[in-house]
């Protein structure tokens, strides 16, 4: 009799129940819509935040760098016994240096295993972000008067100067802990020739290359690059897993890094996993307990650093998006209220009736309730084919956001807290590859907001209770009818 | 069998005290049929309201057999609406989004019958009122006289001990009210059932055993005489 009855009476009031019904509708499908931008929204930070920080990264630590003692300027120094010198005074130069990257300072190793030790942390790596630069050409006779426009070599920085010939070349290298890809700089990317590292390769002079750096120095797997004079072999050829991970240029076991680099037992940055999402900042606070002068940034620093259209989609998401959800779900909420007390209201003489033949309070309650119930499960049911609709459309549409990791913060935390400084060479060499990104890195995605099982149990459920508080209201106000108005209203 | 016992009622209309009945005391024996008459706003409805177990009197005492409608809790009120009492309404009061079969089967809901047992109890009792057919149209698509009828099956189905009818033929015309109030003391002598009829209609109180008058909250008794044949 119930079903009947609840059947029975929407069909009997139609209009009202499809106005309720659609009112929930709307809201809902906005709910889902609004819901699913917003991870998609986060899930394209989360892509612009790896090409910084690496997948599975919760923290980075790195060293706070006073102002003007970050590392890796470009600068090259030749002592008096470099080169050698022809006859008309000219002096043919040929150098390399491996040296800490712009804007990171180095830290003892020991921070790793202190890291470790922090509550919260589940797993650590540490690197060494390099720079190595060569330079070779022809000098001129510091003597002889500038001849001419300078002759432009070739390579990565070709430059010259009063009449001398050169090349200039820089690109990145960094340390990491061999057999460590879960976590840090590797952990976005696949090997795409040869091999990876396996923890024999500590100590091996062995190199994984970028993709990107295989094309433009023309390696391949089995190639030897020299570095500060040590050759080293290309076993692996590496590309990002997605277009928002960016590589370094070379990869060396950290402790052959440091060796090259004469940074022994010294580390730029460590990548920190947390246990779990909600241990994070707990771990923050305990490495920044254990190591006051360290600079440790969360993924939360880092995405209020983002900025670009990622940022304002992202802001036009949570603070418009979530309160026109608010309002227009309150509306519908609103509207489903007023709809079951008018109907309530206009039913007095019914409900009268059927307490003047026995029923009880709570079974016009059940009536009631269901009826809004149902009113509720229809707009739901609808909500949730125009918000699948809504989310289908906004996916077809290929939205392309740009996030950039920019300014101080994004860059420090990236890089290792460095100072700014003139890092583009003492011969005005740009420095290519993630150094050169660190600054300010730009990465475009697409938005795609996922369809969760969980919105959609959010949406069912969100107009399952408008439904009941409805009912519940309406219920609540028949029930409060008392029998003799049935007749009373006769008189 | 009711006893009424210095039965009054007074409303509060703002800071106004209006008495419905003032100290109302009789007795209404079993399977008596009574007629109240009145002028409107005499208290008809509101004694009906009190042998219907729908309101409670300010003071005074009203028994259902040994069961004081005064004092019982709200949920025995309840039940006793549901088992005993049955009440037939001038305006006939049907759901409008049910069929006829349906609106007599909501008197036997809270009964807690069966679904099959209320589908058929139900299709018996509108057989009993000559509308078998019309089991399956909506109030709206049938006559005052048939919207009665099947307001009357309701009230019976569940074969209460007390039938209460508040100007049943109201709202009717002249011939459906005779084929009514005839429907009405059929069933009265078939069943042996108490039956309280308020009507306007001295022809319909006439059909009674006993009229009583009620005009300004007070009851004059015309005690048990032969009904009009």
């Amino acid at each position: 009799m119930l079903l009947t009855y609840v059947r029975r009476e929407l069909r009997g009031r139609l209009r009202q129940t499809v106005i309720v019904a659609v009112g929930l509708a709307l809201a809902i499908a906005l709910v889902l819509v609004v819901n699913a931008a917003s991870a998609g929204v986060r899930n394209a930070q989360d892509d612009v935040l790896e090409s910084v920080y690496g997948v599975g990264t919760d923290i980075t630590v790195t060293q706070a760098a006073e102002p003007g003692a970050g590392g890796g300027r470009g600068q090259f120094s030749f002592g008096a016994e470099d080169g050698t010198t022809s006859d008309d005074g000219s002096t043919t130069v040929a150098t390399d240096q491996l040296s800490i990257a712009r804007g990171t300072m180095a830290m003892s190793s020991d921070v790793a295993s202190t890291i470790s030790a922090a509550d919260g942390v589940s797993d650590v790596t540490a690197t060494l972000m390099l720079t190595d630069q060569t330079f070779s050409g022809e000098l001129p006779d510091p003597g002889s008067a500038p001849t001419g426009p300078p002759a432009g070599g070739g390579g990565g920085g070709g430059g010259g100067f009063g009449g001398g010939n050169f090349d200039v070349n820089s690109f990145s290298v960094e340390g990491i802990t061999p057999g460590a890809t879960a976590l840090g700089p590797l952990a976005g990317a696949t090997v795409a020739d040869g091999r990876g590292f396996t923890t024999a390769d500590a100590g091996a002079d062995v190199a994984l290359i970028s993709q990107s750096h295989a094309d433009s120095a023309d390696l391949s797997v089995g190639s030897t690059i020299t570095l500060t004079g040590t050759a080293v072999t290309v076993v692996g050829i590496l590309a990002s897993d997605d277009s928002a991970t960016t590589l370094s240029d070379v990869y060396l076991p950290i402790d052959v890094a440091q060796a090259l680099s004469g940074l022994t037992d010294q580390v730029t940055t460590v990548y920190v996993q947390g246990t779990s999402a909600d241990t994070v900042d707990t771990a923050a606070a305990a490495i920044t307990a254990a190591l006051p002068d360290a600079t440790v940034t969360t993924q939360s620093d880092l995405a209020s650093g983002v900025t670009g259209s990622l940022s304002s989609a992202s802001s036009l998401v949570q603070n418009l998006g979530r309160w026109l959800s608010i309002a227009v779900l309150a509306a519908a909420f609103g509207l489903a209220v007023l709809f079951t007390i008018s109907g309530v209201t206009r039913r007095t003489r019914d409900f009268g009736t059927l307490k003047a033949l026995g029923w009880s309070n709570g079974r016009i309650v059940r009536q009631v309730g269901t009826e809004s119930l149902v009113q509720g499960l229809i707009g739901g049911v609808a909500g949730l084919v125009i918000g699948l609709g809504g989310i289908l459309a906004l996916n077809a549409a290929g939205i392309s956001l740009s996030g950039t990791t920019g300014g101080a913060a994004a860059a420090t935390a990236a890089a290792g807290g460095g100072a700014e400084g003139p890092g583009a060479g003492a011969f005005g060499g740009t420095m290519p590859g993630r150094v050169g990104q660190a600054a300010s890195s730009t990465v475009e995605t697409v938005l795609h907001a996922p369809i969760d099982v969980a919105f959609i149990a959010t949406g069912v459920g969100i107009a399952l209770i408008g439904g009941l508080l409805a009912g519940v209201i309406g219920g609540w106000r028949a029930a409060r009818l008392r029998p003799a108005a049935a007749l009373r209203s006769l008189d | 069998m009711y006893t009424l016992t210095d039965v009054s009622k007074t409303y509060r209309n703002g800071k106004k005290e209006v008495t419905a009945l003032s100290h109302v005391s009789l007795t209404i024996p079993d399977g008596q049929m009574v007629a109240i008459q009145g002028p409107t706003g005499g208290g008809k409805s509101t004694l009906l309201q009190m042998l219907g177990a729908l309101d409670r009197p300010t003071s005074g005492s009203v028994l259902l057999g040994a069961e004081d409608l005064a004092e019982v809790s709200s949920r025995r009120l309840t039940e006793l609406r549901a088992r005993e009492i049955s009440i037939v309404f001038q305006g006939f009061n049907l759901i409008p989004t049910l069929t006829a079969q349906q609106n007599v089967e909501t008197a036997l809901v809270p009964l807690g019958v069966k679904a099959r047992e209320r589908a058929e109890r139900a299709a018996a009792a509108l057989d009993s009122v000559g509308l078998a057919e019309r089991s399956g149209h909506l109030p709206a698509e049938l006559s005052g006289g048939q919207q009665q009828r099947v307001a009357i099956a309701r009230a019976l189905v569940r074969q209460p001990k007390v039938l209460l009818a508040d100007e049943p033929t109201g709202n009717l015309d002249e011939a459906t009210r005779d084929e009514i109030v005839a429907l009405l003391e059929q069933l009265w002598r078939e069943q042996g059932l108490t039956l309280i009829v308020v009507t306007h209609d001295s022809w319909v109180a006439r059909r009674a055993q006993r009229q009583l008058r009620i005009a300004r909250g007070t009851v004059t008794d015309s005690g048990v005489q032969t009904p009009a044949a």
